[in-house]
């Protein structure tokens, strides 16, 4: 049995088509359900972001969090931690970014900026250091550790943007909106077009580094031998409870500057809900994206692309964005187990012994 | 009860992997209450054979046929309907439940609606146990059980799921001496009930328990005949395509320097009692030490107590001078220190890593390997090429996942990066342990080369045979402690067996 190259394409479109009936059918049903129009909203969501120059920068300011995000995470995962705390990670590194800005805004810009997305860094880095430092040491669960560090990272940010930073116009007015005052121009990251910023070559030039990083290094190396086999590892020498404790201190420090360039990029000041459930999106680029820069990127954009056509789709078609939301979660849901089924070499080998047979036998009757 | 099974044949049977043709063209027959022995080198293709009997993989060609009727088995349940029950070399079992749990979760007729009939699973326990002789107690943890035992309740539970026809894949790899004996006695009274394909590399347990003889090399049938009619030596020879002499020291002696002394070593195992108690013994250069015993007396917590993976309560571990006592592994390794574990698949290689990769495992920061910590990939794979080429391991390439290679292979890996590290000193924890002749000769040469190089050998293993033939002089370890120290001329099998047991002549 040789599974020729007809077989194997035919096999992988055949099981990504069903795939992708299957996510519509399932996505058409809730849509009908509620009365939609379901071809405009597929189109809306999918599509209509494509079309034009505004909605392609739109897609690409959320996917570049995202991007920075899952190759943290991945960098975590590798090494044999699951970071989930990526959410309270970027939260304090929002904060100290802003609070770096708010202390010298007068700093000149080639000063500041770099000096504040290196507090972000250092916020997030620290935040994702305690549940590393607290797994490599004490073997306590990071699932656990990550979650708790997230509600109190999200309390405290809350805590500071009401109190500690609350813009002085809001007080005076008192509309009370829980935000920081509109930070200085020097922490700003040029644009170039739209809303779209400078952190998307950031996002780049990140992935290309992770790449060296983890696998053209010693370091990499050791990072993701602990993480495989930690027996393996500490038998061959190498210090996993340091690499765990390091890969969380990086995963945390992107997530930090993901949050300090979000600042410094989109909104420029600290508001609530700048997290935007970006770390736990994160976590299913990371894996979607296979652990790996070259597959993270892209669906980093994918994701992007998503969470803006959920943006649109209740002004254009009036399908609320919870309905798309959950159409969001089911489609990721069959595109990763059309993944698994993909990786089943034995479901392979079988579906090729029934196509050889199919095809030899109508060989012979021709 | 269903229809006894009289006769199993499988016939032309091929299976091909990506790259790999497992079985090509097999043809085996089995009678009624006839053992047949599945002997073969690693890799020949046993294990899959039988893992196509059981429904786990797919034949390519040909078909199974019982009692003259073909079967077809989509899966291990549709062989577990026709009677046929094994045991893998890797026992499935859960630990943290009790024997007659474990037997449940494959016992359907307990399964009732709302609750799961202990009882009644606990009594066929009994019943089995106790009419074919296999002592199992049916409340026991698994993770209280020995290996031996272990293997017992495997076989209960295999019986109580009905099987008329038993598979044992190489079931003494990991038995003592004393489990091993038990266990042929214990197979030559069932093969009065039950027809047995009993796969294992141990040619004198193939001679005392099997009626016939199938020799599988590279996926064929290189040889079928009656057991009785061969003797061990011819059949290696026909295992291995040449004749198999497995190499003795005989070797003057080096007169080294003590190299690695051992004085007064406490130290605890998992469980917190002292595995070992105060352990006395020193290895020379140029000479090896053969530390034997039951496995379980300490020789783990030893090995892993020298190389900074355990730490030590008292005592003094001199290694060329220097105490490694509480040191960490990098600073063990980085004194000229090779380590086989025992653990190959788990702690000797890592396990997703290309075969390159895990060459590196312990010189990845060296100038050879990387510069300003950067990898040299072309330097990584010339290593790789060279090593996989001049120890003889079989894999499609050097960007292979060390794991999916085989045990022999994967042994093969780990005594390549070790021994060409050129390491002061190496010891060898059960190097040989389920892997074929060729690959045990393979080994055994190449310690005795280092030997002969004027490197110190600690060699644990539970093989008498081994110990004998390789080491200069024997320890033995009981409960923590060495009994004795024998040289080579006054160790035999008898007196080790003793000393092993723990009976100290001299006390």
């Amino acid at each position: 049995m040789k599974m020729s190259r007809t077989f194997k394409f035919v096999y992988k479109l055949g099981i990504m088509l069903v795939a992708a009936l299957a996510a519509l059918l399932m996505a058409s049903i809730i849509l009908w359900m509620i009365g939609a129009d379901v071809s405009q909203t597929f189109y809306t969501i999918c599509f209509l972001p494509l079309t034009k120059t505004l909605h392609m920068t739109e897609v690409l300011i959320r996917a570049i969090p995202l991007c920075i995000l899952a190759l943290g995470i991945s960098i975590a995962y590798r090494s044999g931690i699951i970071n989930i705390g990526a959410e309270g990670q970027m939260a304090m590194g929002v904060l100290a970014f802003t609070a770096v800005a708010l202390a010298a805004p007068d700093l000149p810009r080639p000063l500041l900026l770099p000096m504040a997305l290196l507090a972000g860094v250092l916020g997030g880095g620290l935040w994702g250091f305690i549940p590393g430092i607290l797994k490599a040491k004490l073997k306590v669960s990071e699932l656990l550790s990550t979650v708790m560090l997230n509600y109190i990272a999200a309390q405290f940010y809350t805590f500071c943007l009401r109190v500690l930073m609350l813009d002085p116009a809001e007080k005076m007015t008192g509309s009370g909106t829980p935000q920081s005052m509109r930070l200085t121009a020097n922490i700003e990251l040029g644009r170039l077009s739209g809303r779209l910023h400078y952190g998307l070559f950031i996002a780049l030039v990140l992935a290309v580094l992770v790449y060296l990083l983890m696998w053209k290094t010693t370091f990499g190396y050791k990072m993701r031998a602990a993480g495989s086999q930690d027996r393996a590892a500490r038998y061959g020498g190498i210090n996993v409870s340091k690499y765990l404790a390091i890969s969380m201190i990086i995963s945390g420090g992107f997530a930090g500057l993901a949050g300090g360039i979000e600042i410094a990029g989109v909104h420029r000041r600290a508001i609530e809900g700048v997290t935007n459930n970006y770390g736990f999106s994160g976590v299913v680029v990371a894996l979607f994206g296979g652990l790996h820069p070259a597959g993270i990127v892209p669906a980093s954009f994918l994701f992007g692309l998503l969470i803006y056509g959920s943006t649109l789709a209740p002004t254009r078609v009036g399908v609320p964005a919870n309905i798309v939301q959950v159409m969001q979660g089911l489609i990721i849901i069959v595109i990763v187990t059309a993944q698994m089924v993909l990786s089943n070499k034995y479901l392979e080998a079988r579906m090729c012994r029934r196509w050889n047979a199919l095809f030899h036998k109508q060989k012979e009757v021709a | 009860m269903t229809e006894k099974i009289r006769s199993l044949d499988m016939e032309h049977i091929t299976k091909r992997f990506p790259g790999v043709l497992a079985c090509d063209d097999i043809s085996i027959h089995v009678g009624e209450g006839e053992v047949l022995a599945l002997v073969g080198e690693n890799g020949a293709g046993k294990t899959t054979l039988m893992n196509i009997l059981m429904g786990l993989y797919q034949q390519d060609e040909g078909r199974i046929l019982i009692n003259g009727e073909e079967v077809r088995f989509r899966g291990p349940e549709d062989a577990f309907a026709a009677g046929l029950g094994m045991v893998h070399q890797q026992y499935m079992l859960v630990p943290n439940m009790t024997v007659t749990e474990n037997v449940a979760l494959g016992y359907q007729q307990a399964w009732k609606p709302l609750k799961l009939d202990l009882k009644m699973v606990r009594d066929r326990v009994i019943e089995i146990s106790e009419h074919y002789g296999l002592q199992v107690n049916p409340d026991a943890y698994i993770w209280q059980l020995s290996v031996g035992e272990q293997q017992r309740v495997e076989l209960v539970k295999t019986l109580c799921l009905g099987a008329r026809f038993l598979i044992l894949d190489e079931p003494t790899s990991a038995l003592t001496p004393q489990e091993t004996d038990e266990l042929i006695l214990l197979l030559k009274r069932m093969k009065d009930e039950l027809s047995i394909i009993f796969i294992s590399h141990k040619l004198n347990e193939v001679k005392a328990l099997s009626n016939k003889v199938t020799i599988l090399r590279h996926g064929k049938v290189v040889f079928n005949g009656e057991t009785d009619d061969y003797s061990p030596q011819e059949i290696a020879a026909l295992m291995t395509g040449h004749e198999v002499q497995l190499p003795e020291n005989k070797e003057p002696d080096m007169h080294g320097a003590p190299a690695l002394v051992l004085k007064d070593v406490c130290v605890r195992s998992d469980r917190g009692f002292l595995a070992l108690d105060g352990l006395d013994l020193t290895v020379h250069e140029g000479e090896i030490v053969g530390l034997a015993g039951v496995s379980g007396n300490g020789q783990r917590e030893l090995a892993e107590a020298i190389n900074g993976l355990r730490s030590v309560e008292r005592g003094t571990i001199t290694f060329f001078g220097v105490n490694l006592a509480n040191k960490n592994p990098y600073y063990v390794i980085d004194h000229g220190m090779g380590y086989i574990p025992e653990e190959r698949n788990v702690e000797g290689i890592v396990p997703p890593f290309a075969i390159r990769e895990n060459f590196i495992l312990k010189d990845s920061d060296r100038e050879r390997f990387s510069h300003l910590s950067f990898l040299k990939k072309k330097s990584i794979e010339e290593n790789a090429k060279r090593l996989r080429d001049d120890f003889d391991i079989r894999c499609p390439g050097t960007s292979t996942s060390a794991g999916s290679l085989s045990g022999g292979n994967i042994q093969k890996v780990i005594l390549a990066r070790e021994i060409t590290r050129a390491p002061k000193f190496l010891i060898a924890v059960y190097p040989t342990r389920g892997l074929d002749m060729g690959a045990i000769e393979f080994i055994h040469r190449e310690l005795l080369k280092k030997r002969r190089e004027g490197i110190g050998i600690l060699l644990v293993s539970e093989e008498l045979d081994e110990i004998i033939n390789l080491s200069d002089r024997i320890a033995v370890i009981y409960k923590g402690k060495i009994q004795k120290v024998l040289p080579h001329a006054e160790a035999n099998r008898r007196n080790l067996g003793i000393l092993m047991a723990g009976v100290n002549e001299d006390e």
